[in-house]
């Protein structure tokens, strides 16, 4: 059969499967599809308006939309990280969690480069940018540096994801010596990205909250709770609608290891907790404004307390192991650290970052209804995105939609046990 | 960028653009388009005269008026530096307006390239403690001095390093610029500047047009585009002509001085030399070219 | 005198060799011609009086034609009076806040000619000079004024400039600078809702 052939196969298979299933589907993508088409329509009053739609101003002027960003950052890298223990522990499943991973890192990173695109004064020059057609400040900037880095580990999981599926989609397995090496080699570039997206805030001197040196170390160990979070829930949701085989002791070994940097994250909150309010210096005052409000000035405080609670309760809902295996409190720590997590790096990260403003004025910063609208459309996109890409790859992972339609496996194995 | 790969990017920009290529002209036209022309800094003489003459005439179109667009170079052996007499400066804000006006600021949306803030003698230069928003009778207030704040002209500006498209860079006199169709609008400089110099376009700047100052400058105070960052350029348009910045000249305490930091007979190199000067937050080693000091 | 002053001295104690020289020298001093000699050890070039002449005009001072010229009023036939007192018959809005404890109108206005005024020294200067009286105890400002670093200065930073009299700022009878109406400030940057 001609790879033509194969693609035109494939793309109809895909349509099939995307177009089919329950009541709960079609609910979940009608639901996408609403907030989808309601970002949009703000994002289209942003364009018409300018940025006077959000709350930004000069004196906060990045928020909520460069705040996801920095989250959905982490999330990529910390999906594709999850292969560590994959691999670690030997389990039977890794190509399936690999492949996961990557998809989530592939949905994370567009939604990433969405919510660059509609913060930017002047997205119809975002081609300046592109070596060689633009200008791409190198070595200095390290928003160029992100800009390489994303694209290149956007890149890498594509290829990966795609080769894998596409590979046994025509009924070979992918080589390990292909697969193998990238799957290795995405996983420092998965650090590399949050370590770069860390440094974008770590490496300016003129604002005292981020530049510190444990920043980075920080970023990864909030995502290495996040990110493995939406992965233990997908790996549930689909053991129960799918023929997928994972057992309970990888998620409850996920589950231990997220753990672990619970701890490191609270450990590495605190530390910077303790040497801001015990030094007492003037860059107390940023600190301050997150957890007890400055002047009266309190709009973020509940928030950030709320954020760390929900760390908290989620570290104790993991640490114990009856909590950590009864599946109710397991995705209500899931919940919780995503929420805490969330939080810290949306609002907790960049508003105290930049309040107050270099030149001490307090601009207190909540998301006007137009930025929430088109976040929530950009998260659908990403939703969407991921949902698609996985109910076309489940089918393919478990040898259910190929090029020629294959005999029903009879004796329960899945195409894993073949790496 | 070399010779080779600018002439691949016009190429490329140029096939991109057929369509719009082929109405306009010939093809290297294209790249002198206000959207596909290279970086300001990069154009030779004669293609900045050209997007300079367009620029003229979109304005002409958009305004109803007649745009002088200098586009001075930077002199040789002139490097500007800026001192400001915290002794005399009563907090008048007469630099504010004056700047507003001379650079076509918009007036709503509220941009301002100077901040002027007050702070409590006991404190000392204190930004904690520091309010832009004073509003009394008269001043000086009893018991508080004035600090303005603009653009610090940094011999290490962390806000050209930060730009990830190279829109914003140092001359060769010392100022910093903007390629105003160069800036994607993502604020990295805003976020790394330690001075709150650098003021963005968050919807249409608004200027009546019979308050527009239409004696500009390519790299300063011509009218800007929405979705960009601006901010003092010491008024590039004047000082390049031999003028002083239209802030010296309003100020009616005398505080701002100006001048040619290696003229050995300048006003700001005997400041250097008999006052005692400083610069704002010396710590983060931006190397201010404005200084403050204490004429008294 | 010329030898005190070509010492070289250097930052404040300088200002103050000037103040002395030009309290004590004879009628003619001229703080710039003092300077023409006085090479600084810094490798910072003193502009030479006639330098300075050229590269800056100072514009009339802040008479009308009401006052001046004062020889319209003061008749040299009224006899002189020194006394400090009340004036009542003119001048009566001028109070006097400037060293009033040891100071009164003659050190200042020439007694023999009204339109001139009159330096310790004796020597008369005419209005357009007054900066050159104001310098007799201000001379850091004096200096600091001529090279163009106290005082507003408009023009060019490389070439012509002009300059203002110490009196277009200063109430000569009353200097401090006055509070002034500031104009309005920022607005406060308010949320999108």
């Amino acid at each position: 059969m001609t790879t033509h052939g194969t693609f035109g196969h494939f793309v109809v298979g895909s349509l099939r499967e995307v177009t089919r299933g329950g009541l709960l589907y079609w609910g979940w993508i009608a639901g996408l599809l609403v907030l989808v088409g309601l970002g949009f329509v703000a994002y289209l009053g942003q364009l018409d308006d300018g940025l006077q739609t959000t709350s930004m101003r000069d004196q906060v002027s990045w928020a909520f939309y460069i705040g996801n960003f920095t989250f959905l950052v982490g999330v990529a890298a910390a999906a594709v990280l999850v292969v560590i223990p994959a691999y670690v522990y030997h389990w039977k499943p890794i190509k399936e969690v690999a492949i996961l991973g990557e998809l989530l890192a592939v949905a994370s990173l567009v939604m990433c480069g969405l919510f660059v695109m509609v913060d930017i004064g002047r997205p119809e020059r975002a081609w300046h940018l592109i070596p060689g057609l633009g200008y791409l400040n190198l070595p200095s900037s390290l928003l160029a540096w992100d800009v390489v880095v994303l694209n290149s580990y956007l890149a890498l999981n594509f290829v990966i994801a795609t080769y894998v599926l596409f590979s046994l989609f025509r009924g070979r397995q992918p080589r390990g010596w292909i697969f193998t090496p990238l799957v290795l080699l995405s996983i420092p570039c998965a650090i590399g990205i949050h370590t770069v997206t860390a440094f974008l805030y770590n490496g300016i001197p003129a604002r005292p909250f981020w530049n510190s040196a444990i920043l980075a170390p920080r970023f990864l160990a909030s995502a290495f709770c996040s990110g493995p979070a939406v992965l233990l829930m997908v790996m549930q949701l689909l053991r129960r609608f799918t023929r997928f085989e994972i057992r309970d002791e990888a998620i409850w070994k996920i589950a231990e290891l997220m753990a672990y940097a619970m701890f490191v994250n609270l450990f590495l909150l605190g530390a910077e907790v303790f040497k801001e309010y015990y030094s007492s210096t003037e860059h107390l005052i940023h600190m301050r404004y997150m957890f007890t409000g400055v002047d009266g000035k309190t709009s973020i405080v509940p928030y950030m307390w709320l954020s760390i609670a929900a760390s908290v309760a989620a570290f104790l809902l993991f640490l114990v192991p009856w909590t950590r295996k009864n599946v109710v409190t397991l995705n209500l720590g899931c919940l919780l650290i995503w929420f805490g997590v969330y939080v810290e790096k949306g609002m907790g990260l960049v508003i105290p970052g930049l309040t107050p403003d270099t030149l001490g004025e307090i601009y207190e910063y909540f998301p006007s209804r137009s930025e929430f609208l088109i976040s929530a459309g950009i998260f659908s996109v990403g939703f969407l995105l991921f949902t698609l890409m996985v109910k076309v790859a489940t089918p393919i992972l478990l040898g259910e939609f190929r090029v020629t339609p294959p005999a029903r496996p009879t004796d329960g194995a899945t195409p894993a046990e073949a790496t | 960028m070399n010779e080779a790969n600018g002439v691949s990017r016009r190429e490329f920009l140029c096939a991109v653009a057929g369509c719009t290529a082929a109405a306009a002209g010939s093809c290297v036209d294209v790249t002198h388009t206000p959207f596909f022309r290279e970086r300001l800094r990069e154009l030779t003489p004669d293609e900045l005269g050209a997007i300079v003459a367009r620029l003229a005439d979109s304005y002409r179109e958009r305004y109803g008026r007649d745009f002088e667009i200098g586009t001075e170079p930077a002199q040789d052996g002139v490097e500007f530096a800026y001192a400001l007499d915290l002794s005399r400066c009563v907090g008048c804000r007469r630099c504010v307006h004056a700047c507003v006006e001379e650079n076509n600021q918009s007036r709503d949306p509220e941009v301002q390239w100077i901040r002027v803030l007050q702070m409590d003698k006991h404190k000392g230069i204190d930004f904690a403690h520091a309010t832009p928003y004073y509003d009394p009778e008269t001043v000086p207030e009893p018991g508080h001095f004035y600090v303005p704040v603009a653009c610090q002209q940094c011999r290490n500006p962390p806000c050209v390093k930060s730009c990830p498209t190279g829109a914003t860079w140092q001359e060769e006199d010392g100022i910093t610029v903007i390629d105003y169709e160069w800036c994607i609008g993502c604020r990295c400089c805003i976020s790394a500047c330690p001075y709150g110099a650098r003021r963005f376009n968050w919807a249409d700047p608004a200027v009546p047009d019979e308050e527009l100052n239409t004696r500009t400058h390519v790299l300063g105070n011509r009218p800007r585009p929405r979705g960009v960052v601006e901010k003092c350029t010491f008024c590039i348009h004047r000082v390049r002509q031999g003028l002083y910045p239209a802030c010296v000249e309003a100020c009616p305490t005398g505080s701002r001085k100006f001048g040619n930091l290696l003229d050995p007979t300048s006003e700001i190199r005997y400041v250097l030399e008999h006052k005692r000067v400083f610069v704002l937050k010396a710590e983060l080693n931006t190397l201010p070219r404005f200084y403050y000091f204490y004429g008294t | 005198m010329e030898g005190y002053v070509t010492r070289r001295t250097t930052g404040p104690l300088r200002s103050l060799a000037v103040l002395w020289v030009c309290l004590l020298s004879s009628p003619g001093c001229d703080v710039g011609a003092v300077h023409e000699n006085d090479a600084v050890s810094t490798g910072f070039e003193w502009p030479s009086s006639a330098q300075l002449d050229a590269d800056f005009h100072v514009p009339r001072p802040p008479l009308s034609d009401e006052t001046f010229p004062c020889s319209d009023c003061h008749d040299p036939e009224i006899p002189v009076n020194r006394q400090r007192r009340e004036l009542q018959m003119a001048h009566t809005e001028i109070q006097l806040r400037h060293a009033e404890w040891g100071r009164w109108c003659l050190d200042c206005h020439d007694a023999g000619d009204r339109d001139q005024l009159r330096l310790a020294s004796g020597e008369r200067v005419p209005f357009e000079e007054s900066y050159r009286l104001c310098g007799q105890c201000h001379g850091d400002k004096l200096r600091d004024w001529r090279i163009g670093v106290h005082g507003r200065r408009t023009g060019s930073w490389s070439g012509e400039k002009s300059y203002l009299l110490c009196v277009h700022c200063h109430d000569s009878h009353d200097p401090a600078f006055k509070p002034i109406e500031p104009m309005p400030g920022p607005r406060p940057p308010r949320r999108t809702p």
